[in-house]
């Protein structure tokens, strides 16, 4: 499958091929497969515990797979060291659960960390760089706040914010509507897309919300302990064979 | 437990080995030096000034008895600065600083802090556990000195309370009988102890899996096996101290 779209489509910026991975007797992932490319949206449903987030993970190499290679663009980085991850993971950028920002830092330093680190900007640069990352996010004006002076919704957009300072080309988001209500929820589905449609950054998105999914994704993954279950658009998946792949997919 | 011991000294190592290796994280050591150093001062100064008063009560009530008052300064100094002082400072930093990197480790680690910055290509090792170590090791002898001249102080006080004894005369009969090799051995000891406590401590907190739950615990753990640790190694450096220099012996 994944060869077939490689032949159609250009290469993946991602491609999980084969993998799997267990935490001691529990096994995670199953010989999973898929792959993303850049522009597109893949979006990941399945019930809590089915290694969702873990697949994420795999994706930016905090864990390593027990099985499966892992493809980010041109690069296999299963076997890579720490400093060939470094710079595959500069390609990346990771929106987690909770936002995840540095709660001794300020906002601006939150985003200031990585380009500071990462980058040779001078400190003008630096500045002009949080200034337009925040507005796109809505929080030019609060960059002098800690995370614990930011609201729920305030800290997602700012863990976007933080994702997005590299200028990665590739977003993964894990769970970016958990905990927020609906109109937050798709105000950061709306700067996804954005991110998606105007940067042509490819998307993985790890989302229990089916609206949010419905807007957001070019194509579907399903995973059930560990094993894909199914892959496709949104119609392709409401007609799947997997009665629990269709239950996912139903508001 | 050999297993853990193990860890917590490859641990250490990498520590070592990775405060040579580029980028120098020199704010951040700046950063917890203030956190480690400066925060903890008050409270090192009070203790000892503290601990300098009550000493001296005591000591007066039983050198009284032999006609021998007038070595209560060197008495006085020389339990500061062998073992008081080092040994104190050593058990008030574990508790104060000991529990709070433990805890703040861990709860990066369980609100996935540390995967972010790992996810920004930052090498969370290099970035927050060695300038954690390295803190410690440089704080604990500076901070040593300031309890041992705060208990020094201390006693002062108490004596001043009970005799109008001379700051001067105080002074002069603290250091009357006290070699060089008095002073700086079990004041440098304290650089073991603090890098003691900033491995057990930062592995506890950094390598912790359990979540929110697993923030108190590490932090109560980070405590117990710094001290711990402290006492024991103690007991060996001393050996250690006598091995090398035998004029400090008593």
């Amino acid at each position: 499958m994944i060869e077939s779209r490689v032949a159609d489509g250009g290469a993946p910026a991602v491609v999980f091929d084969h993998v799997s991975k267990a935490f001691g007797a529990k096994q995670v992932l199953r010989d999973v497969s898929f792959d993303v490319r850049a522009g597109e949206a893949l979006c990941i449903l399945g019930r809590s515990g089915t290694g969702k987030s873990v697949t994420l993970k795999l994706i930016v190499s905090l864990i390593k797979p027990d099985q499966g290679k892992i493809w980010i663009e041109q690069d296999e980085i299963t076997h890579l060291n720490e400093s060939e991850l470094s710079r595959v993971r500069r390609k990346m950028g990771f929106l987690f659960q909770d936002a995840a920002l540095f709660d001794s830092l300020t906002l601006y330093d939150n985003l200031a960390l990585p380009l500071a680190r990462l980058t040779d900007k001078s400190p003008q640069e630096i500045d002009f760089v949080i200034d337009r990352v925040l507005g796109e996010v809505g929080l030019a004006s609060d960059k002098a706040k800690t995370p614990s002076e930011l609201s729920g919704g305030m800290r997602k957009r700012a863990g976007l914010a933080r994702a997005l300072v590299l200028e990665p080309k590739i977003l993964l988001a894990d769970e970016p509507s958990s905990g927020l209500d609906r109109i937050t929820a798709s105000e950061i589905d709306e700067l996804l897309l954005r991110q998606k449609t105007e940067h042509k950054t490819a998307l993985i998105v790890v989302t229990h919300d089916v609206r949010g999914a419905r807007r957001l994704a070019d194509r579907i993954v399903v995973l059930d302990k560990g094993n894909l279950l199914a892959e496709g658009t949104f119609a392709e998946i409401e007609h799947s064979e997997s009665a629990i792949a269709r239950q996912l997919v139903t508001e | 437990m050999f297993e853990t011991a193990g860890e917590v000294s490859v641990f250490g190592f990498q520590a070592v080995t990775d405060l040579f290796r580029l980028p120098f994280e020199g704010q951040q050591i700046r950063q917890q030096l203030a956190e480690i150093g400066s925060k903890s001062l008050p409270l090192v100064v009070a203790s000892g000034f503290a601990l300098g008063a009550v000493l001296t009560l005591h000591t007066r009530s039983t050198l009284v008895t032999f006609g021998a008052t007038a070595w209560i300064p060197t008495v006085q100094a020389l339990a500061f600065f062998l073992e008081i002082g080092p040994l104190v400072t050593g058990l008030l930093v574990a508790g104060r600083v000991g529990s709070g990197i433990g805890a703040v480790l861990s709860n990066m680690r369980a609100t996935e802090q540390i995967d972010a910055i790992e996810s920004l290509s930052i090498d969370s090792f290099k970035f927050l556990v060695v300038p954690r170590i390295v803190a410690c090791t440089i704080a604990l002898p500076i901070l040593t000195l300031f309890l041992d001249f705060a208990g020094l102080l201390g006693g002062f006080a108490s004596e001043y309370a009970a005799t109008r004894t001379s700051f001067q005369l105080y002074i002069t009969q603290s250091f009357e009988s006290f070699e060089w090799s008095n002073f700086y051995a079990p004041t440098l000891k304290t650089a073991v102890f603090g890098f003691i406590i900033g491995t057990v401590s930062s592995f506890l907190g950094y390598t912790t899996n359990e979540g929110a739950a697993g923030v108190g615990r590490a932090a109560t753990r980070s405590v117990v096996a710094s001290s711990l640790l402290i006492i024991l190694i103690d007991v060996i450096l001393i050996k250690f101290i006598f091995f090398i220099f035998p004029e400090s012996a008593l």
